[in-house]
């Protein structure tokens, strides 16, 4: 069985979406928990269309049926867990009744959703930006882990919380400690002992002690002066982050902006110095993916002109301000540097990624790699933690003047900014422009026929863009994506942040359309 | 004979229950014949070429689709099968434009027939599978000869109508792969077989060309379309397997991972498919990973390190472009320290390009201000 919640998987994961339908194929149930009736929904046994944000209403009540009922896990909750006193106080304040005042369905779909989900075992639980892209994105992610806690469906194959990361290499990228707060490994910075394993590994001394700053407070460092340099490396932030203009000025704030990337896009426009940079197939290396794998990436042609590999040019950077790095290929650095460094990682070395790649952790050259997480029970701390969370609604939510709720994401053929996939030759013949999508319920009431241009507005942008009437949005909501910069739904989003991790709420903000 | 025993071309070999004949003879190495199988998805026995003799009964049967018994003697290559197998195959064969030499060339008829083909095809190329077509192989492996005569029947028109796949319907063999691939595998749901007897046709509902069908564009029919049925827009006529190196490589676009196979002719990715059997997509792919490769050939790209100069770009070389950002941090670490400088890494890149930013800003510039897009 699986619970699908804040995630359009077959758009934005496709392929792992039909492994999903085949197994519903093969009478595996399916519930998805989704405000939109997006393609999955269709295969679903269940749809639950919450709300925009009211995830944490709708997990807690589930919870509560559970605890109610009768319906969870004993055995796991005694033996692999603690504090399940707290999350019980805190999710009999969740009745049924009142959760689906907040999330628009009914109590007795949330009873039902509950008890089919006690129903078998193992639940496998996946989210997607649905449930981290909001101001309470940290406490989501908290909730779903409670959830499946008390459900008994951690550390089992085809169990757990399964966050599929959005980009290719997202999971990589914190793998390898481009955060301000951890080394490669996530070995925090602020550990005097990391530090020393690090400064003896980069020949270096007082490598710096306090967290860095997180993308939101560099940008308004920018703004003040307190940050009077900033290197993009391939993020086209101009069109990505939320309330473009903001950041527009934020970035032409800058004193000093390097862009490496490998094509000029809206951020370039505002810098100093551009680097050209070699793309995917033009170097080796590796990704990870969504389920820790390591796999290879490798060169099939050659980089245009004078660009060149992204670590090349760190590397000749480092150099000019005094320090000669030795690994002189990706494979270097990473048999060399990273395996060694990153103790998740000791195991995996270029000679053993030849295949399927390895998933770490794999500690060491003999291990297979490991599969899932928390096996029999076993957190990284011990004990799973139940953290009991509160809802709290979006930082904008509609009123009279902006009566409609926007959410965001991303579309089949594009991807993000479509730097790259507006230049591949047919995707843009499959979708050529940004739409606004509305139901039907609310175009019959405006009198918005299928393809009339619209404007869309908020408290901080207007687009005009076309109407996409279709019954897969509910009634009150309107849904964009970003991939066009003309119509970009980052002209309107709010940028509110999760107070902790600082994810922008991309998934809400309050918007009015007039025809 | 022990219950998991049957003897397979004369050798005892074991199986396991609920196998088919397809499969024990697979996992013993002995290969048989298909079109119309695609592994995973349930068999169809369409096609008939997987035929094999069961002693004892008097039809061929379909290994495919037939459990394997215990005792149960099975030949795969007896004169019969054989023979079965190229009656199979020529009627296959001059059912459609199969344009490739397996037809018999010092027929008079040839010349033709193939300049009828690259009429329709409106391509001065034979098929554009050639080489990688698994009709064309069966008939080298069996023999098969055909004269070329002119259609048997009216093929429907090419649909071209598309910015991704070619669905030549002359060259269709009706093995139905294409719908198990769509229905089963992706579950796209998006064609079917449509029209009886000669008229069949595989169909989206109504007949509409893809482009307004609930086609998502994956491109997993291609794929396993054993024959040049349906073609990658893009690819057709370019990519000749003999002319291309295959390298395996993972998917630049979403968190899945998918290993895919780049088709590299003279240092170009010129066609992509997914890695059959590997993890995590076991072949599988989405349109981007099979489409949304060529845009490093861009002629956008940026070629060349650029400052800016009185509000203008202009083209710099390396030493000039590294010199400089390297002394302005220099100049900011002294005036502001290091914390005046802040990066943002890119979740798209390899590991070891993100490895060594971070490795530059703390080790190097001296600050944990480094950040990518983690959370989105
Ligand atoms: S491209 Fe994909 S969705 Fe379209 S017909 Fe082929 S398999 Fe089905
Ligand atoms: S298009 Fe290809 S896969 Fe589909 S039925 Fe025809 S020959 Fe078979
Ligand atoms: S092929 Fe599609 S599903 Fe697979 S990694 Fe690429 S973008 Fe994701």
């Amino acid at each position: 069985m699986f619970l699908v919640i804040g995630s359009n998987m077959t758009e934005a994961h496709p392929v792992a979406a039909t492994f999903v339908k085949n197994a519903v194929l093969r009478g595996a149930q399916l519930i998805v928990a989704d405000p939109r009736k997006h393609p999955l929904a269709d295969h679903a046994s269940l749809h639950v269309p919450i709300r925009v944000g009211s995830d944490i209403a709708f997990i807690n009540a589930l919870m509560h049926v559970l605890i109610k009922e009768d319906l969870y896990d004993k055995a796991f909750v005694n033996s692999c867990t603690v504090d399940f006193d707290k999350l019980k106080e805190k999710v009999m304040e969740y009745p049924p009744e009142r959760a689906a005042d907040i999330c628009g369905v009914s109590p007795d779909m949330i009873r039902d959703a509950a008890r089919r989900l006690a129903s078998v075992k193992p639940v496998m639980l996946c989210y997607t930006l649905g449930i981290t892209e909001h101001t309470c994105g940290r406490n989501n992610v908290l909730s779903t882990a409670n959830l499946q806690m008390l459900l008994g469906n951690m550390g089992v194959e085809c169990g757990g919380v399964n966050p599929l990361r959005g980009q290719n290499n997202v999971q990589g990228a914190c793998d390898m400690g481009a955060l301000p707060n951890v080394f490669p490994g996530y070995q925090p910075v602020t550990s005097a002992d990391a530090r020393a394993k690090f400064e003896d590994a980069w020949g270096v001394e007082n490598l710096p002690d306090k967290n860095g700053l997180m993308i939101p407070q560099m940008m308004e460092g920018l703004v003040d002066g307190k940050v009077r340099a900033f290197y993009i490396f391939g993020e086209n932030l101009a069109n990505t982050e939320p309330d473009i203009r903001k950041v527009e000025h934020e970035l032409a704030s800058a004193e000093f902006l390097v862009c490496q990337d490998i094509f000029p896009n809206e951020t370039t426009r505002f810098a100093h110095v551009v680097f050209p940079a070699a793309a995917w197939s033009e170097n080796d290396g590796t990704f990870t993916n969504s389920e820790r794998r390591v796999s290879r990436v490798r060169t099939a042609s050659k980089a245009p002109g004078q660009a060149m590999p992204n670590w090349w040019i760190f590397k000749q950077i480092a150099k000019r301000m005094g320090q000669d790095w030795a690994s002189d290929s990706a494979r270097e650095l990473w048999d060399n540097e990273i395996s060694v460094l990153a103790p998740q990682l000791c195991g995996i070395k270029y000679r053993r990624l030849e295949g399927d790649g390895l998933q770490w952790p794999c500690p060491d050259e003999d291990h297979p790699g490991t599969c899932f997480l928390h096996k029999e029970g076993q957190f990284t701390c011990g004990l799973g933690v139940f953290t009991p969370v509160e809802w709290t609604p979006p930082a904008e939510v509609p009123d009279e003047e902006y009566p409609f709720v926007l959410s965001t994401g991303r579309r089949l053929a594009h991807y993000h900014t479509r730097t790259q996939t507006g230049r591949c030759e047919g995707l843009n013949d499959i979708l050529g422009e940004e739409t606004a999508d509305i139901s039907p319920f609310d175009a019959a009431d405006m009198k918005i026929g299928h393809g009339d241009m619209i404007r869309v507005s908020s408290r901080r942008g207007e687009v005009q863009v076309k109407a996409n009437v279709t019954d897969q949005v509910p009634k009150g909501m309107v849904w964009m994506a970003f991939h066009f910069r003309d119509a970009c739904a980052n002209w309107l989003t709010n940028p509110a942040f999760d107070p902790v991790t600082l994810t922008a709420e991309y998934k809400a903000c309050a918007v009015r359309i007039e025809k | 004979m022990s219950d998991n025993m049957f003897v397979l071309n004369g050798r005892e070999v074991s199986f396991d229950p609920g196998q088919t004949i397809l499969e024990a003879a697979e996992a013993c190495g002995v290969q048989i014949p298909t079109l119309c199988h695609l592994k995973g998805t349930t068999p169809t026995g369409e096609c008939r070429i997987c035929v094999v003799e069961v002693q004892g009964a008097d039809m061929l049967v379909t290994s495919c689709s037939t459990p394997v018994e215990a005792g149960m003697q099975v030949k795969t290559e007896s004169p019969r099968v054989v023979t079965e197998r190229k009656k199979i195959l020529e009627q296959l064969l001059t059912s459609g434009n199969h344009n490739c030499a397996i037809s018999g060339s010092d027929n008079g008829n040839w010349t033709e027939f193939q300049l009828q083909v690259q009429k329709n095809d409106a391509s001065s190329e034979l098929c554009p599978v050639w080489g990688d077509c698994k009709l064309q192989e069966l008939a080298y492996q069996y023999q098969v000869k055909i004269t070329p005569s002119s259609p048997q029947r009216d093929y429907y028109p090419s649909e071209m109508a598309n910015p991704m796949i070619i669905r030549d319907f002359s060259r269709c063999i009706l093995c139905g792969r294409c719908i198990k691939a769509c229905n089963e595998v992706q579950v796209n749901r998006a064609i079917s077989m449509g029209y009886e007897g000669d008229k069949a046709k595989v169909v989206t509902p109504g007949d509409h060309p893809l482009s307004e069908s609930d086609c998502v564009f994956c491109g997993e029919c291609v794929q396993a379309c054993p024959v040049g049925a349906l073609v990658e827009k893009k690819a057709r006529h370019i990519w000749r397997p003999w002319e291309t190196e295959k390298i395996r490589t993972t998917c630049p676009y979403c968190g899945v991972g998918c290993q895919q196979l780049l088709h590299v002719k003279d240092g170009k990715i010129v066609k992509v498919t997914g890695v059959e059997d590997a993890e995590p997509n076991q072949g599988r792919l989405c349109v981007k990973g099979r489409f949304g490769y060529d845009f490093i050939y861009s002629k956008d790209r940026l070629k060349t390190p650029l400052i800016r100069e009185n509000n203008e770009f202009r083209e710099a070389s390396w030493d000039e472009a590294l010199d400089l950002v390297a002394r302005k941090f220099k100049e900011i670490i002294r005036e502001n320290g290091p914390d005046a400088i802040a990066g943002v890494s890119c979740a798209r890149s390899i590991n070891e390009d993100s490895y060594q930013m971070q490795k530059l800003f703390r080790a190097v510039i001296g600050t944990n201000n480094i950040d990518h897009c983690a959370r989105t």
